[in-house]
Parts: C-alpha cells; structure tokens; sequence
C-alpha cells in the first residue's frame, strides 16, 4: 500500500483550503488536511465542529463552496459523485449503523464485495467460490460467522456495527472513513473494536471520527480536533487533550 | 455456492401460484368452448372476458409491485404506461376494421373522418401491421418510462416527490388524450372493434384465445420479475430501497438500477394494457385518469407488497370485490369501502395478506428450530424504511 | 388650444340654444302630436316621432318602443292611440291612463324603412337621456359604434345636460365618430375628433379608426393612422396587463389551495391527498351557512361568506384534526403511506358529501359585494376576483404573523425542526401535531369558501385542485411559505401568457412539462433548504 510516486501530492487524502455554507452557515471553514497513505486518524471535536460533512464532502455527498480534495493525490473528489468515488475505493461507515435490515448478514457482505456493480453484472451474477471464500473471511473477521443467515435488522446494536464494518471490509477500499464506530457499544465491545480497525489499519488507510476519548486514546494514532469547519490542534492524543483551546472549546469559555 | 441460489428455483407458494394461473389458462376456455352453454361447469363468455381482465389487472399489479415492493419507487403513473400500451393495440384494431367503419374508408378511423381529417397522421404509421403494433405496446410505455426516469432518477427524485410527478405526468397525458386534435380519437377514445389477427374481437373463441394468451402473459411476467428480484439484482434493489445512500457508498449507481427496473416495469404495464383493450372493447383517455393509477397500488398493498404472488391476488382480489359490489344494491357504498381498504391496509395490514400470511408461517416455523436456516431464504422481506442519517 | 376651446364653447352655447328653442315649441301639444300617429300617413307619423321624442313626457319612450315594435295601435275613428304593453295591458298613449280593452278598429301604425331610421335615431336619443345611468351609458356606446348622422344633434343635448362623467365622456366619444364620418364636419372638428378617439384607446376605437374610408382630409387621415399606432401599442400593452391580471388571478386561485397544504406537506412533510376534500367541504359549508340564510335570515345575505369563513375553518379544522388523531399520527415517518391512506380518505369524504349533498353542483350565491365588475384602463376586473386576490394576500399574511409571533407558530416550527428535542423541552408534541394539520386543514377550508364564489360546488371541487396543490408547493420549495407564494403566482402568470399561445389545454400541459423538467434541475424547488438535516 506504501505508494510513493511522484504525483501532485503524496498524501492518501488531501484537503486544502476547503469552504462550505449551508444558507450562510459556514459549516467547514478553510479546512486543511492531510492524510497520508497507510495512516490512522483520529477526528475528534464537539458537536457541529463539521466532522460528518467533512466526511460528506470527501465521499461526494456535499460539494464544497471552494478548495482542493484530491484522493490518491491525482483524483479531484469534487467533481465526482458518490458512485464514482466509492468505485475509485473510499468506503464509509456512518455514524447510525446503516446496514440492509430486510437482508440476510451474508447478502449485506456480498452486495459490499468489490465486484462489478453494473446493472448487466448483477442481473446475470453467478457467484464464485473466491467470492464465497471472501465473504467467509469477513465473517470470521468480524464474528458474525453463525450468524451469516440472520437478518441484519435482527442483529444487536454492536453486531451492526461490526456487520457494517465488515461491509467496509469486503468493499476492500483504500480509504475507510469510519464515522463514530463504538457508539452504543459496551467497553468490551469497545476495546474489541479499536483492535479490529487496528487490524484493519495494516493495511488500509483508515479516517475515524469519535467521541470516545477511551476509544481514541487506544486507537493510539494521531489526532486531528475540528472546530467550527476547521481544524484547531493536531498531534498526539496528549498533545491534544492538553491544548488549551482544546479545552476551552470542550469545557465551553 | 451460497444457499440463495438455491431460492432461484421456485419456491412452494410460486409453484402454487403458477399451477391456478396455468390450469386457469387451459381449463376456462376448455370449458366455455367444449362444454354446452348453460351447463353447471361452462363458464359462460362474459366471465371469460371479465377474468381476462383481471388478469391483465393482475400483470399491471406485477409491474407495479415489481418497482414499488423490491425499489420503494410508488409510481403513480402506471395507469399511464397501461393505457398507453392499450392505445398501441388500440390503433392496431382500428386501422384492421377497414372498410367496415361507419364512413367505409379504407384508411381512415371513424372519428379522423369525422373531424374532417384528409390523411392519416404518421404516428399512425404501420400501426395496420400486428408486429409493428406489438412492438409498439413494448416501446412506448419503455420509452416514456425511460426518458421520464432518467430525468428524475438522475436528480435524485425519490420518495413522495416521484409520486407526485408521476401523477402530474398522468394528468397531463389525460388532458392530452381527451383532445381531438391530438388524433387519439379524443373523449371517446378507440372502439367498435372487429377483428384482431384476422379473428372477430367478439367471437367466443377469441374471446377464450385471449384469456388463455392473458395467463400466459401473467405467468411469463411473474416468471420475468422473480428472476429479476431474486438474482443479485434484486438484492440490489432492495439494498436501494432500504437505504439509498448506503448503496451509493457502496459503489452501486442507484440510478441505473432504477431506470432499469422503471422501464421493465413500463413494458410489462403495456403489456398488460395491450391485452386488456381488445377483452374490454374499448380504450379512452379516462383510463388515464390519476385515480387509475392509485388503485393499482392498492391492489398491490392489500395483496402485499414484496411479494409477487401478492400482487397478482390483491389485483384478483379487489377487482372482484368491485365487480361484486358495484353491480349490486351496494353500489353507492363502494367508494366507502374502497377508501377504507386504502386507510385499513396501511394502517394494519401493513404488509398485505400475502405478507401477513409469511410471516405468521416464518413464526411458526421457528418455534420449530430445525427449519430455522430456511427461514430467512424467502428472499425479500417487508421493506424498512430506514434511510441513514449523515 | 384656443381654437379648440372656442369650437367646444360654441358647441355647447349652440346646443344650449336649440334646447332653449326646441323645447317649448313641441312640448305643450303632446297630446296633438300623439294624435297625429291616428293619421295613417308616413309624413305625419315622421312629424309625431319628432314630436314626441322631443317633448320630454315619460310617456315618449313607451310610445316610441311600441311603435317599434307594433305594439302602437291607433284609432282612424276616434283619433286615440294606444299602448300595448308587453304584457297584454294597454294605456291610452296621450294620457297614460290604462284602458280595458283597445277598440277593434284599432290597428298598428305602420312603418316604412324611413321612419324605422326615425324610430332607431328618436329611441337612442330617448335613452341617451334616460335617467338610469346604465342605459345612458349603454346607449351613448352604441351611438358610438353606429355613428349615425341623425344622433349628432341628440348626443349634443344629452351632452350639454349630462353631469355623469364617464357618461359624459362616452357622450363625447360618440359625438366625435358621428362627427368624424360626417362628411361636411370641418377640418378641425374631424382633428379633434381623432385626438378624443385616439383617447379613448380600445378595441372599438381602432375598429373606428381603421374604417373611416378615403375621401378625409389628409391632415386628419395622417392623425387617424398615428392614432390607429398608438392605440395598438397601448392594446398591446393593456392585453399583457390584462393576462398579467389573470395570471394573478390564477396565481392567488393556486395559492389559497395550496397555503394549507404548505402547511402540512411543507412544514409537517405529511403528504395529504384528502387536502382537496377540505376545500371541498369548506365551500360546502359556505352553500349550507347560505342555505340557512336564505330560509331564515335573507337580510343576511352579504354576510354569509363573513360568516363562512370562521365556520368553514372550524368544520375543515376539527376535520383535520379528527383525521390526524385517527389515521396520520400511526403512518408518520412513512410518507408512501401516509399518501395511499389519504387517498382512501378522499374518497370516503367525496361520496359522503355525495350522499349528503347529491352528485350535482350545488348554488353558492356571489354577495352583492363580490358580483360585478369595474373597467382599469382597457381591462374589467371583477370583484370577485379581486376580493379572492386580496383575501388570499390576507390569509397569507395572517398565517405567516401566526407562524412567527404565536407560541403555536413557535411550537410547531420547533417539533418540525426536531422533535425529540422539544418533546424534551416539554412540548406537547402529539397537541402541536395535531393543531398543525388542523390549521392546514382549516386554511383549505377558507380557501373552499373563496373557491365557492369561482367554482362549481361539487364533491369533485377538491380533485381539480390537488395536483395543481401539490405543484405549486414543490414548485415553491418544501417547507418555505414564501416559495409557495411565489412558486402560486409564477404558476399562475406563466399558464396565463402561456394560454393565448398554446391554448387552455396545451397550456396547461406545458406547465406540468415545465414543472417537471424544473424538478429536475432543482429538486427541492424554488427556494430550497440546504443543509445535512434536509437530506436526511
């Protein structure tokens, strides 16, 4: 995964001087980051700091006012919709699990397999033992193998979680945008989860926006804080957590 | 590979429903051309034709179920493609009288005599040769549905805002279809029909032809729409009805799939609609009229929705209620009892009777918990209406 | 100027004079003149038509019109005339006083093509001083369109005693056309004839204009073919004002149908297919507040709508409410639903008020002040028009304070907005819903008791408007009134500009087309929200 070529940037994900307003609130405010390939990162910041429409803007839901988001250094995500740029291989989780509920756990990974999504390809699929093997990994990864033939919506809230990360995972993007994956989760669950985007981590470019400070600080990976559509500190969890406008913002002035 | 290939083949209820249709195909017109007229098991010619309709009924209810039931797209514009497929036969049975029309021109309907018209409009070109006009029953309600889908699904027209466009599509090509000048035979529409393929329209024996080609129309349409709900485009589908975005972050481009779905769905209305004119005599513009197209979507609901079988029975179902009760002292009360299958339906019978039915049986069957892995084989659920939030 | 003043001085001075002298010399022998109709001789009758016209008596405009119509029968014997009333009754013609029967000797009196000219000229001249003002009005236009020479000298009179105004001016618009085809008029009356025409600037007017023929003065042909431009450029004008108007109209027609629906598919999201029903059942209430007015209480009458107006929002408003308590609060959060069972529920209230009411349109009376019109420049604008304008700008307005400045208004846009939040903030959220649909309900009742005036009184009066409802709103933007506003007037303009193009149909056809190619472009319409809660 270590892409070191010469490109207009060598970052994974790179945004630079980014502007949105919804009716003349301005939800991300010259917001600049960089990702590189092979990292982890931790967003974190209060409630309308403009984390999930950061992620929105990145996987082409929102189009930005003004400002660069370039993804593997040559693709311009701005112009693109979000069909083509989860083709180009960003995957998303979001903050309220979303899986196919009336579905079965094994057809929610197998529609996430990154095989032919054309109409003409789903209509005349014909599955492949390398797909069955594929989708049986997944399920191991993410404990959810007995549970294979059970409906999504049946599934507790952690195991949703976990089913949609599995979705990432059988998606196989570069980069995971992970929105708030231990909410709702219990400490063990938790702990289970940080090991696994850890797991993940080795060899995908993971973005991951919590709130748990627990969660982040096991995470152990370099912290970005947003507020106000921008970013305010960047650095260890340490560095953050002990930035006094960290602290203002989080405790109120 | 995994078990839900399996699901292709057919399963019991399917199976069930395919054999009633089949034998119904053979045995009513058997029985009112062998058996002699006004014994206990002949089914005299009016039945023959009024089943045919609700047949044809039953194929619309299919393609409607086939979009809204497995797409979440509630077209209100179905009655549109219906009649718009039974106008292309229409004009095909038009230009075969002939001679035999009341001015006695060759070339000319009626109703362009009439008005004065000296040629005939080159939209009604070819339509004097049956595959021409065949063709055209596919074509132009795919057309429609093709141009008009790629314009919304391509926004991003979804939900109720789809249904009101749909709508305003229909009342516009009502208001369109009751103009004379528009050379569709204005308010009166297209009848006195003689013959279709050379065979007279009103003879028993066509008349029995037709219903059996209509069951056969239904089982091919049932055939089409379970092959496509249960291949993997069909998970597709419901992936995007139960969460559109979610879909489009997998990589799925939502509106391909809508458009194909849409259109197949259009064909099969036109389809429908073709068959249904020349069992009924006539076809006229309040056939597009708004609330055509609604009560077909209850005819969905009450059958339940998502389940193909479903349909085609709540077609069957309602329409026969209505022929029961509007031919009775009842009559005034029919409208109060078709709204209040409308409020009742949604508000407990939420998933139809066939729905309902399933997933009495799926309870059942897992106090058994040997049957348990099959359970969730049935393929498609009752659709949640959860859309993430971002 | 002077010239000008001097011709008009001098006409009016004239005219005064042959009243002063025209009229005591015929008025004292009305009942000779009567008499002479007896003669069974046309020069005679000629005389009596002059007579009689000239002399003032009341009596002179039933005798004229009977003579007219063959209803003026004379005695050879007895030298008596006599009126036969349409009626059968009869009146001796000289006193007025009614008779029993008219003798048998008695005959028509008869008319040649001459005197039926006298006939027409006396007759207009009669009602060109009629008292009631219509008449007058009525009869100085058709001078006008005639231009008959013999009318020059009885419009001068009538002119010289008019104290109307508009009558007045009608009166000079018909004297100059008598003036401007009579052939010896001079070169400046003809002038100034083409400048009062050219003022007067309608249809009639270049009608006028283009027809005076070849054998005019240069000088006045010139005037007339530059007035002929300018009227046309002014018609031009007033014809888009006048499709602006209806399109306003209109506009204000789609608007009051669709404010409730603003309301509840705009600001609830709950999508209502029975809206239309409410309409229906608010003009329903104004025919039943009418219908018990007119049996008990006719003096009443102009109040009713005043009167309907509160009820119809009480009966569509508790309906609404009865509606939303009983079926839309179980389907929130389904809106595909929601739209299927309301459907069932307009079908269930339009045959109630079938079996109610009966299929058929039922009368709903226009008050006094809301019948006629009143002439703007070169278009007539109705008053029931107008009072539908400005009541629906006022239902607007107060529903728009009402959203802004009420607890209700605040209430509702915070459960709207989000409604976990204020169920915690101890809103009573079910009430709000609950008052909210009524209140939308309840403006489309209102609407119903304007709609009423323009409408026919049908279970159907609701569908007609549902779809165009809905338009409007989409078209608007969901959940901004004002959109609905604008999104209700635009609609309305364009289909009216679009109407003498493409005609009523096409028209109407071509702005569904329009509206849903605009979706596509913009999918939350005119004035959207944006933002990450609306898309969710």
């Amino acid at each position: 995964m270590n892409v070191m070529d010469t490109r207009a940037t060598s970052a994974m994900l790179y945004l630079d001087g980014v502007h949105v307003s919804f009716d003349g609130f301005h939800a991300i405010n010259n917001l600049s980051l960089t990702l590189e390939p092979g990292e982890m990162r931790a967003i974190i910041g209060p409630n309308g700091a403009g984390k999930t429409t950061m992620m929105d803007i990145i996987t082409g839901k929102t189009k930005p006012d003004e400002g660069t988001v370039l993804f593997d250094g040559v693709t311009d995500l701005t112009r693109l919709d979000e069909t083509r740029i989860a083709e180009l291989g960003i995957g998303r989780k979001f903050q309220k699990p979303t899986v196919f509920e009336s579905q079965t756990v094994q057809d929610n990974l197998l529609l996430a397999l990154n095989v032919d999504h054309s109409v003409r390809g789903t209509l005349f699929w014909r599955g492949s033992k390398a797909e069955s093997e594929r989708i049986d990994k997944v399920l191991e990864t993410i404990r959810l193998t007995d549970a294979r033939n059970r409906l999504a919506g049946s599934l507790s809230h952690g195991q949703k979680q976990w089913l949609e990360i599995g979705m990432l995972l059988a998606q196989d993007p570069k980069l995971l945008l992970v929105d708030e994956p231990v909410a709702g989760m219990t400490d063990v669950e938790t702990h289970l989860t940080a090991e696994l985007l850890k797991e993940i981590n080795q060899t995908h470019t993971v973005m991951v926006v919590e709130h748990d400070m627990t969660f982040v600080r096991e995470l152990g990976v370099k912290v970005t804080c947003l507020h106000e559509g921008a970013v305010l500190a960047e650095g260890t969890i340490d560095q953050v957590s002990s930035n006094e406008r960290v602290i203002e913002v989080y405790l109120g002035r | 590979m995994t078990p839900h290939m399996l699901t292709r083949s057919l399963d019991r209820g399917a199976a069930i429903f395919l054999t009633i249709v089949a034998a119904c195909g053979i045995l009513i017109p058997l029985s009112n051309l062998l058996l002699p007229e006004g014994s206990a098991l002949q089914v005299p010619t009016y039945l023959v034709a009024l089943w045919g309709k609700y047949v044809c009924y039953a194929i619309l209810a299919l393609s409607i179920d086939l979009i809204w039931g497995y797409c979440g797209i509630l077209s209100l514009g179905h009655g549109a493609f219906f009649a718009l497929g039974g106008y292309a036969m229409g004009m095909y049975l038009m230009r075969q009288i002939g001679t035999r029309g009341v001015y006695g021109n060759p070339v000319l309907p009626d109703f362009m005599v009439f008005l004065n018209w000296q040629k005939l409009p080159w939209y009604w070109y070819g339509f004097d040769m049956f595959w021409f006009a065949a063709l055209m029953v596919l074509i132009v309600p795919g057309l429609l549905a093709f141009c008009f889908g790629w314009l919304a699904f391509r926004s991003r027209v979804t939900g109720v805002y789809l249904s009101i466009i749909t709508q305003a599509m229909t009342y516009a090509l009502l208001l369109a279809f009751f103009r004379n000048d528009f050379g569709f035979g204005g308010n009166n529409g297209l009848t006195d029909f003689k013959d279709i393929l050379g065979f007279n329209v009103q003879a028993e024996g066509t008349r029995a032809a037709l219903f059996a080609l209509s069951c056969l129309a239904l089982i091919a349409s049932f055939l089409i729409c379970r092959s496509v709900v249960s291949s993997k485009l069909g998970k597709v589908l419901i992936a995007i009805r139960d969460a559109e975005s979610r879909s489009r972050f997998l990589g799925y481009r939502v509106e391909s799939y809508k458009l194909f779905v849409f259109t197949l769905s259009a064909c099969m209305a036109g389809v429908a609609g073709a068959l249904y004119v020349p069992q009924v005599g006539i076809i006229n513009p309040s056939e597009f009229a708004p609330g055509n197209s609604i009560e077909a979507v209850i005819w969905v609901a009450v059958g339940g929705r998502g389940t193909l079988v479903g349909a085609a029975l709540g077609a069957i179902v309602v329409n026969y209620a209505k022929t029961f009760f509007t031919s009775g002292v009842l009559a005034p009360y029919w409208l109060f009892m078709l709204g209040a299958l409308f409020i009742l339906v949604t508000l407990l019978l939420p998933k139809g009777i066939v729905g309902t039915f399933n997933a009495w049986r799926e309870a059942s069957r897992e106090r058994r918990p040997a049957a348990a892995s099959a359970a969730a084989e049935d393929g498609v659920n009752e659709p949640k209406m959860a859309e993430e939030r971002s | 100027m002077p010239t000008k003043l001097s011709a008009r001085l001098s006409s009016f001075v004239l005219s005064l004079f042959l009243i002063a002298f025209a009229l005591p010399a015929f008025a004292g022998p009305f009942e000779d003149a009567v008499a002479k109709f007896a003669n069974d001789d046309f020069s005679d009758t000629d005389e009596a038509i002059g007579a009689v016209a000239s002399s003032g008596n009341k009596l002179a405009f039933p005798i004229i019109s009977a003579l007219q119509d063959g209803r003026l029968m004379a005695d050879p014997d007895s030298k008596k005339v006599y009126v036969t009333g349409t009626d059968g009754k009869s009146i001796d013609a000289a006193t007025g006083e009614a008779v029993a029967s008219v003798p048998d000797s008695a005959s028509a009196v008869r008319l040649n093509n001459r005197l039926r000219r006298s006939v027409d000229a006396a007759l207009g001249s009669l009602t060109l001083q009629s008292p009631d003002l219509g008449a007058r009005l009525q009869a100085a236009q058709s001078v006008f369109k005639s231009h008959e020479e013999t009318a020059l000298e009885p419009v001068e009179s009538a002119l010289a005693k008019e104290t109307n105004r508009s009558v007045k001016t009608a009166l000079g618009e018909a004297r100059a056309a008598i003036l401007l085809f009579k052939s010896d008029a001079t070169e400046v009356q003809k002038l100034e004839a083409v400048a009062t025409i050219r003022a007067r600037g309608d249809q009639d007017a270049l009608a006028l204009l283009s027809d005076i023929g070849t054998d005019q003065p240069a000088s006045v042909a010139k005037a007339a073919t530059s007035a002929i431009g300018s009227i046309q450029n002014s018609l031009a004008v007033w014809s888009t004002v006048q499709n602006a108007w209806y399109g306003l109209s209109l506009g204000s027609v789609l608007l009051l149908a669709a404010i409730g629906l603003a309301i509840t598919f705009g600001v609830m999201g709950v999508i209502n297919m029975a809206h239309g029903e409410m309409v229906m059942i608010g003009a329903y209430t104004t025919f039943v507040v009418q219908e018990v007015i007119r049996t008990r209480y006719p003096a009443l009458f102009d109040y009713s709508l005043l009167i309907a107006v509160p009820l119809a929002f009480l009966v569509a408003g508790a309906i609404g409410v009865l509606i939303e308590r009983s079926i839309i609060r179980f389907l929130y959060g389904r809106p595909l639903e929601t739209l299927l069972a309301t459907w069932g529920l307009s079908l269930v209230l339009q045959q109630a008020v079938r079996t109610m009411f009966g299929p058929t349109n039922r009368e709903v009376g226009n008050p006094s002040w809301m019948s006629g019109a009143f002439e703007l420049g070169q278009i007539t604008i109705t008053y029931n028009r107008l009072w539908i304008l400005c009541f629906t700008l006022a239902v607007f307005a107060v529903l728009l304070a009402m959203l802004r400045y009420t607890s209700l208004g605040l209430e509702m846009r915070a459960v709207t907005q989000n409604r976990r939040m204020a169920a915690s903030m101890g809103i009573a959220t079910s009430r709000v819903d609950a008052l909210t649909f009524g209140l939308g309900s309840g403006i489309a009742g209102i609407a119903g008791v304007a709609l009423s005036q323009i409408d026919n009184v049908s279970p159907n009066l609701g569908q007609s408007y549902i779809i165009d409802s809905f338009m409007v709103v989409v078209f608007g933007g969901v959940g901004n009134l004002w959109g609905t506003l604008v999104g209700a007037f635009t609609l309305g303009i364009a289909n009216k500009f679009l109407e003498p193009v493409a005609g009523a149909v096409l028209g109407k056809i071509a702005i569904l087309v329009l509206i849903i190619l605009f979706i596509q472009k913009r999918p939350r319409g005119l004035f959207a929200l944006k933002g990450r809660a609306v898309e969710a």
